[in-house]
């Protein structure tokens, strides 16, 4: 199974990176634009797809700090 | 005494601990791969780029084969003090609570800070001086700490000197039980008057203190 978990930072908690994205936009003349977070995207090939939400709370995400997203996108 | 110092993969503040350590006690250092504290009497996980800080800082090394040891010692009450890197492996390990967030300036900061010891009656401060602040240099990119509960904080930036915006301008916590601590600045860089500042002994000669009076009860 091919997957992809999408990583964001939690609702509420600073994102400067996000931050930057957005103040620099306008400077290329993107106005209205918003909400701008970044995260991580992980691309994995795995045997058992149920045992990612385990990974993703073990590893792939620090879920104090992250919210991840499982998005399975079926068999190669 | 003896401290163990880990050594991981790209760790390169372990020298530094090692001879900090070695002015109160003696040291050793403890590899990562290897399952052996060597019976040491207090652990420093000292900072660096552990595993490159792939993923996240602290990520991988936080299951380095010698961290299952370390969570055991900690587990049993044994000192453990986290340095920059290692107070990241050591929240990521569970050992401490709270997380270390990327700087809200994004960029590295290298420089001294002031530090206000907020408790004094803990393993790690009991040889601070009441009213007494540290002078101990910072240098980090991913230090601003959070944490969504109330915590036990030993040091705190002096007003104005906050150098990555963290919460109540938190720079060490320790655990519930006190056994552990983590910092982001870095006590083991300001240990002799070459550099300018030998405020970060302080840090050492408490453990030194603690593990003494361990021994004598």
């Amino acid at each position: 199974m091919r997957a992809r978990v999408l990583v964001r930072p939690k609702r509420g908690i600073l994102d400067p990176q996000g931050q930057a994205v957005e103040r620099a936009l306008p400077a290329l003349g993107f106005e209205g634009v918003r909400n701008v977070h970044i995260g991580r995207l992980i691309e994995l090939d795995v045997e058992d797809p149920a045992r990612l939400p385990e990974m993703c709370e073990r590893l792939l995400a620090n879920p104090l700090i992250e919210d991840y997203e499982i998005v399975e996108d079926g068999e190669e | 005494m003896k401290f163990g110092v880990v050594r991981f993969p790209g760790s390169c503040d372990d020298v530094d601990a090692l001879d900090a350590a070695t002015l109160v006690g003696d040291a050793v250092p403890l590899w990562h791969a290897e399952r052996d504290l060597k019976g040491v009497e207090a652990v420093i996980v000292p900072g660096g780029f552990s595993y490159g800080d792939y993923l996240r800082a602290g990520a991988i090394a936080r299951f380095a084969p010698v961290m299952e040891d370390v969570i055991e010692f900690a587990h049993e009450g044994g000192l453990v003090l986290g340095i920059c890197n290692g107070f990241q492996v050591l929240c990521e390990a569970g050992l401490l609570p709270g997380a270390l967030l990327p700087n809200v300036s994004l960029r590295f900061v290298c420089r001294q800070v002031e530090l206000e010891v907020l408790d004094l009656e803990t393993s790690f401060t009991r040889a601070c001086a009441r009213g007494e602040r540290l002078s101990v240099p910072v240098k980090h990119t991913t230090g601003r700490y959070y944490s969504p509960d109330p915590v036990h904080a030993l040091l705190r930036y002096a007003p104005g000197q906050n150098p990555n915006r963290s919460q109540d301008d938190i720079a060490g916590v320790c655990n519930e039980q006190g056994n552990v601590f983590g910092l982001m600045p870095h006590p083991e860089h300001a240990v002799d008057p070459l550099t300018g500042s030998t405020d970060g002994l302080r840090i050492f000669e408490s453990i030194r203190a603690e593990i003494d009076d361990r021994v004598v009860v």
